[in-house]
Order: C-alpha cells, then sequence, then structure tokens
C-alpha cells in the first residue's frame, strides 16, 4: 500500500516546482501518477475531467480526487497538504519581507514596470475564455452585461454567478423536459 | 482581530465554492470580493499580489489566499503571528469548499457529468466567467465613482502612470497572447524594464 508520506511527497515536490498555477500543474501531476502506477490511466483522465468541472482550485481538486482513489479520505488529505503547503510556505515568507521592503526604491521601480504587465496578463485567460465560451449573440451579451455590472456598477460577483447558476439550471431543465414530450 | 478571522474565512469559503474555471478566474473572484465588496487591500496593492502569485511556485489561488490573508491582518494592524494566522485561515477556507463538494456531492456529480442540462449551465457560465475576468482587469485599470446618475472614469495612475506603462501592458498581451510567451518570464522582464524605464 502507498504511504501517506508518499503521497504527501509527491504532490509537495509538484507544489514547490511548478510556476504558473493549476493548468501548469496538470499534466504533471499525470505524469507523476502514471510513472508511479498509483491509479489505472484510464481512471486519471477522468480525474482531470472532473476536477475542471467542479468548482474550486483546479490543483486542489486534482490533489482531492487522485489522493481519494489512492488512499481513500486520508489520501486526499495528506495530497492536498502536499499541494498546498509549500505554496504557503513560500509566499507567507515573500508577504512578510515584501511588507518591509515595499518602500525601497528599486523595489517601487521593478513594481512599477510589472504592474501594467500583471493587468495584461489577466486580460489574456479572459480573451481565451471569451473565444472558447462564446457561440452566440446572447453569450456575447452575458460576457459584456456581465462585465460592466460588476466593473462598473459594482454588483458583487457572487450574486451574478448565482443568478447565472439558477437561471439557466430552470431553462435547461425545462427544455429537456419539452424535448422529452416531443419523444 | 476574531471578527476580522471570521470575515476572511467566510470571504474565502465563498471564492473557493463559487470558482468556476481556473486561475484567472479566482484572481477576478477575489479582486471583487477582497477590494470592491470588502475594501480590504487597494486596487494597486492587489496588483502586485496577482503578479508575485503567479511567479511563485504552487496554484494561484493558493498563493493569493495566502498572501491576502497575511497583508489584511497586516494592515489591520496586528503583528507577524496575527498575519500568519490569517494566512492560515484565508488559505483553509479557500480549499474546504472542494473538499465538502468531493464527498458530499461527488456522486451526484458523477452522475451529472454527462448530463445535457449539466452541461448546458457550464456553456452559460463559460461566457459569465470570462465577464468576471473582464471587469477585473477593467478595475485594476479604471477607478469607475457615481455622482449620482453620472459615472466619473478615470485611470488608476499607480498601475498606469504613463504611455510606457501603456507600452508595457501592450507588449505583455502581444507576446503572451499571440507569441505564447511564457508569463513568468515576462513578469521578470518587466521587472528589470521597471529598473531601466523608471
Amino acid at each position: 500500500m502507498v504511504s501517506l508520506w508518499q503521497i504527501f511527497g509527491v504532490f509537495a515536490k509538484i507544489g514547490t516546482f511548478t510556476i504558473g498555477g493549476g493548468y501548469a500543474m496538470i499534466p504533471i501531476i499525470e505524469d507523476e501518477l502514471k510513472r508511479r502506477n498509483w491509479i489505472d490511466p484510464e481512471e486519471i483522465d477522468d480525474v482531470v475531467v472532473l476536477a475542471q468541472s467542479a468548482p474550486g482550485l483546479l490543483a486542489v481538486n486534482m490533489a482531492i480526487f487522485s489522493g481519494y482513489k489512492i488512499r481513500g479520505l486520508k489520501g486526499s488529505i495528506a495530497a492536498t497538504v502536499g499541494a498546498v503547503l509549500p505554496s504557503f510556505i513560500i509566499i507567507l515568507a515573500i508577504a512578510m519581507a515584501f511588507t518591509s521592503f515595499k518602500d525601497n526604491l528599486i523595489i517601487q521601480r521593478i513594481f512599477q514596470g510589472i504592474r501594467p504587465v500583471a493587468v495584461a496578463l489577466i486580460l489574456v485567460p479572459a480573451v481565451n475564455m471569451a473565444k472558447k465560451g462564446n457561440k452566440k449573440w446572447w453569450t456575447w451579451l452575458l460576457m459584456f452585461g456581465t462585465a460592466f455590472l460588476v466593473a462598473f456598477l459594482k454588483v458583487s460577483a457572487i450574486w451574478i454567478l448565482i443568478c447565472v447558476i439558477s437561471i439557466s439550471t430552470i431553462i435547461m431543465v425545462e427544455k429537456e423536459r419539452r424535448h422529452k414530450d416531443k419523444c | 482581530m476574531l471578527t476580522l478571522l471570521l470575515q476572511l474565512f467566510y470571504t474565502f469559503f465563498i471564492i473557493g465554492l463559487f470558482n468556476f474555471g481556473g486561475g484567472g478566474a479566482m484572481i477576478s473572484l477575489i479582486q471583487n470580493q477582497v477590494v470592491s465588496v470588502r475594501g480590504w487591500l487597494t486596487e494597486t496593492a492587489f496588483t502586485d499580489i496577482t503578479a508575485i502569485s503567479q511567479t511563485t511556485p504552487g496554484p494561484i489561488g493558493i498563493n493569493c489566499a495566502t498572501y491576502v490573508g497575511y497583508q489584511v491582518m497586516h494592515d489591520a494592524g496586528f503583528g507577524n503571528l496575527a498575519g500568519i494566522i490569517g494566512s492560515a485561515t484565508a488559505t483553509f477556507a479557500i480549499v474546504l469548499p472542494s473538499f465538502l463538494i468531493f464527498f458530499l456531492l461527488m456522486k451526484l456529480f458523477d452522475k451529472f457529468q454527462h448530463d445535457p442540462r449539466f452541461i448546458g449551465v457550464m456553456g452559460v457560465l463559460k461566457p459569465a466567467v470570462a465577464g468576471l475576468i473582464l471587469a477585473a482587469c477593467i478595475i485594476l485599470t479604471f477607478r469607475v465613482d457615481w455622482a449620482g446618475m453620472t459615472p466619473h472614469i478615470e485611470i488608476i495612475a499607480e498601475n498606469f502612470p504613463d504611455w510606457k506603462s501603456w507600452a508595457l501592458f501592450a507588449a505583455a498581451f502581444v507576446s503572451t497572447y499571440f507569441f505564447k510567451a511564457n508569463p513568468i518570464v515576462v513578469i521578470i522582464a518587466s521587472g528589470v524594464l521597471g529598473v531601466l524605464l523608471y
């Protein structure tokens, strides 16, 4: 049986050495799991698909799902703590250091250069998602409407998500019902 | 202090629960709740945190939550220990919904995964999430104030002080979007350019 420390160790290694968030971590997690034969290769694909459709953090979902397949609840906790702990320690150290160096002139200049770039890097996934998700005229309206409500009218993003999920669920359920009535 | 910790827990629990769609969506939700709704951080402080979260190892959402947890306690005048507790609270809270959903709803989820209704709802969510990320970009670029019915829009000077910053913005977008440049390399290069330009 795979020990909990081994599970923790593999995910801690992935968490320490992959920069670039969840999407960068997925292929590396897949690779490690396949190489160690901890999970049936066919099941790994299911884990990836499920991790992407469930809410929450992608990397954390991957850790929970694959940890569970290896050793149940304990396995999923070991994997999650492994994936999260390195980030936590590294960021905490940076946050502590940064609060004392923030007024340093060189640091200020570095961040003056970085800030517009950081905004541009958030725009990239927005455009990618817009291209993937917009198939009809009303999806464009939904996208720009959401952006307008949140950015200009300061509506909470959570309320928008709750509305979109409930309204679309009602529509989809109704559509399915009518479809079945016809058959 | 306890009130602030509970607010941190609640805020990040909600963020973890409602995140659909990866790191970019996560950043937009954290921005919305922490900057716009709670007013814990300024737009500029948050911009710095997103840059740091993308250049350090690990999931971006975890990096962001840990950093914001520390910063919020620090800005409220508490010491380092409280900052660490704030970090731990935010990080635990953002992870917890994933666990609850997995162990409570996974059976349901497994069943619905190929259901046309479920796929339909997910399809509608995508443009909404794209809109949320777009909103995060707008908020980190423009400050919008309302005087009655007339909006007053100005550029956030701390993030975009001059034409050089717009050039950096354009160069970063073109290189990562069209030429698939590595975002980490782009951020490091812009830091070096910052020292040279300012």
